[in-house]
């Protein structure tokens, strides 16, 4: 062999990897390209059309639905990049103090319990303050949300936090700068990554969620994945794959911009 | 006590005040819609049921974790074990420990792959994970049952081949919830095992070589017991939310091959049995948490943190 022993290489260990990657992307390519289907099935190609785009658009029962899943994931990720980023100020840079780490706990708590288990607590729970208040309005799913989301918006942000020079603070402060001061002109501008970054994670795993939401929601109050759950049920026509497509594209627009908010350096 | 010492004293104790004030909104939301209303569900598992749903109100009673395991003959009001609830146990618990064994038999090759491509490289691979990661669980899912259908790809090549006559039904068998778990959770495997592969020294691998180990040894005795804490992790993520799965069996699945969520969903809903419901839920609570226990500990032990 004129290629040598490579000491890293393991026999066929590279064919599983590349078998893994297809198989997680045929599915989802399969599904994105009769999309674009112009036939009535999801497994029969009868040519291209961007027809099941343009019905999907025209579908009122869809335009709401994302409709009240953006301003849903809006107000959620908003919500709970603030707190979480004020948590995260409150929880970081400091010797431990009593109840540091119960905070963390109480913090992380939504990312220990299973997706049921939450969904059926808030659906005791909220039923009955339904009864009481006689409100039914979307406060109670974006209150879910904007509980599972702060743990997601608090990681990048306390990562950021972490790694900052705590002597710039000290530096504003001898300068005579009032705490809020330093904490807009020097904070902030070092932090803004990290919260952008939270904001964006908060923001697609409140796009995303399904669970929850089933189970809080009330009648008329279908979000784009709960909409999609009840169509899976009925027959399937290519309408689904061209939401699932652009569903999926806005995803990857995100995630990719996670990617490159998150890497930069500080 | 010096004058100076207790200034500082009330310094720190103002600081840790602000400390608090500026956590207590994340703090106060989370309680509210999240830990609260497990307490509740706590509650609610040792009340009586209420005739259409809900519950009696401050009637306690243990039929509610009574029920999870057992139950009363309709006629002759014998006890019984409750076969279908044990039954869906079973199959929660065999689907999540084979989609954890499949994942990692297929992630651990996916992850050293990705470890030892070029530095530069890396980044690439591993965004090619965090994207099916990412995606919509209803996409993915949606995505398997495309694939696994009567008129689905699979179907459609193994007639196109002729080596079936008949479509092989796969939709609405433990196949198809199996199927989709492993499609949907590999990437929670990889990312793990990533994070320990990433580090570890290849002087060790090379170490192993030059002591005359072959290739299969240097795997099994050199590098799996390095990223034991990332195996773990892996198994541990995966695992976790096999046994929690709602969405993948209830669309895969279809109405007979429940696992655990879906029998919860079904006590608040057509069975009107919310305190089973909760004692069930609290179950899997438990069973989650021994889990993650581990995960905790074998963490604290060293490494293995999950890229996630």
């Amino acid at each position: 062999m004129s290629k040598g022993f490579s000491i890293t290489s393991m026999p066929g260990f590279s064919l599983i990897a590349l078998a893994c990657f297809a198989v997680l992307y045929l599915p989802v390519a399969t599904l994105v390209f009769y999309a674009f289907n112009a036939g009535q099935s999801v497994a029969m190609w009868e040519g291209f059309s961007l027809r099941w785009f343009e019905s999907a658009w025209q579908n009122t029962a869809v335009q709401e639905a994302t409709i009240r899943s953006a301003v849903i994931a809006v107000v959620a990720a908003t919500i709970a990049t603030v707190t979480a980023t004020m948590a995260a100020i409150a929880t970081t840079r400091t010797a431990p103090y009593r109840g540091l780490t119960f905070k963390y706990a109480f913090i992380n708590q939504p990312l220990m319990v299973p997706e049921i288990v939450t969904a059926v607590a808030l659906l005791i729970v909220f039923s009955r303050i339904k009864i009481w208040t006689g409100y039914s309005g979307l406060g109670y799913i974006i209150a879910a949300h904007t509980a599972f989301c702060i743990p997601f918006a608090y990681m990048p942000i306390r990562a950021r936090l972490e790694g900052m020079d705590l002597t710039l603070e000290r530096a504003a402060a001898d300068l005579y700068a009032p705490p809020w001061a330093a904490f807009k002109r020097v904070t902030l501008p070092i932090l803004w990554p990290g919260i952008l970054a939270g904001f964006m994670l908060a923001f697609v795993i409140s796009l995303d969620d399904v669970v929850i939401t089933e189970f809080v929601k009330s009648a008329g109050q279908e979000t784009l994945p709960t909409y999609m759950l009840g169509q899976l049920k009925r027959s399937v026509t290519p309408e689904i794959n061209a939401i699932s497509t652009v569903f999926l594209g806005i995803s990857i627009l995100l995630v990719t911009m996670f990617f490159f908010i998150s890497r930069k350096k500080a | 006590m010096g004058v100076a010492q207790q200034a500082a004293d009330r310094a720190e104790r103002d600081q840790i005040r602000k400390r608090w004030l500026l956590s207590s909104p994340a703090l106060i939301i989370i309680f509210f819609a999240a830990i609260g209303p497990l307490a509740v569900v706590v509650l609610y598992s040792f009340m009586v049921k209420g005739d259409y749903g809900d519950v009696k109100y401050w009637q306690f009673s243990l039929d509610g974790w009574f029920n999870v395991v057992a139950e009363r003959d309709m006629f002759d009001d014998t006890l019984g074990l409750a076969w279908a609830n044990i039954s869906i146990f079973w199959r929660s618990l065999k689907l999540s420990f084979i989609t954890t064994i499949i994942t990692l038999f297929f992630g651990f090759p996916t992850a050293y792959f990705i470890a030892t491509r070029k530095p530069d490289k890396r980044d690439l691979w591993l965004f090619l994970i965090t994207i099916p990661f990412w995606t919509n669980i209803l996409i993915r899912t949606f995505a398997m049952q495309e694939v696994i259908r009567n008129e689905g790809i699979i179907n459609s090549a193994l007639m196109g081949l002729g080596l079936v006559d008949q479509p092989v039904q796969i939709m609405f068998t433990d196949w198809a919830i199996l199927f989709g778990m492993v499609y949907v959770y590999l990437p929670l495997m990889v990312l793990p095992l990533y994070a320990s592969l990433e580090k570890l020294d290849f002087r060790l691998v090379e170490a192993g070589y030059d002591l005359y180990a072959n290739r299969f040894q240097v795997l099994w005795r050199v590098i799996i017991p390095l990223v034991k804490p990332g195996i773990v992790a892996g198994c541990i993520l995966v695992f976790i939310p096999s046994l929690g799965a709602y969405v993948i069996p209830r669309v895969l699945g279809g109405g007979k091959n429940m696992m655990l969520g879906n029998l919860i969903d079904l006590q608040f809903g057509q069975g009107r049995n919310w305190p089973l419901g909760s004692a069930l839920s609290i179950t899997l609570m438990i069973i989650v948490t021994l889990a993650l226990l581990v995960y905790v500990r074998n963490t604290a032990k060293g490494g293995g943190n999950g890229h996630v």
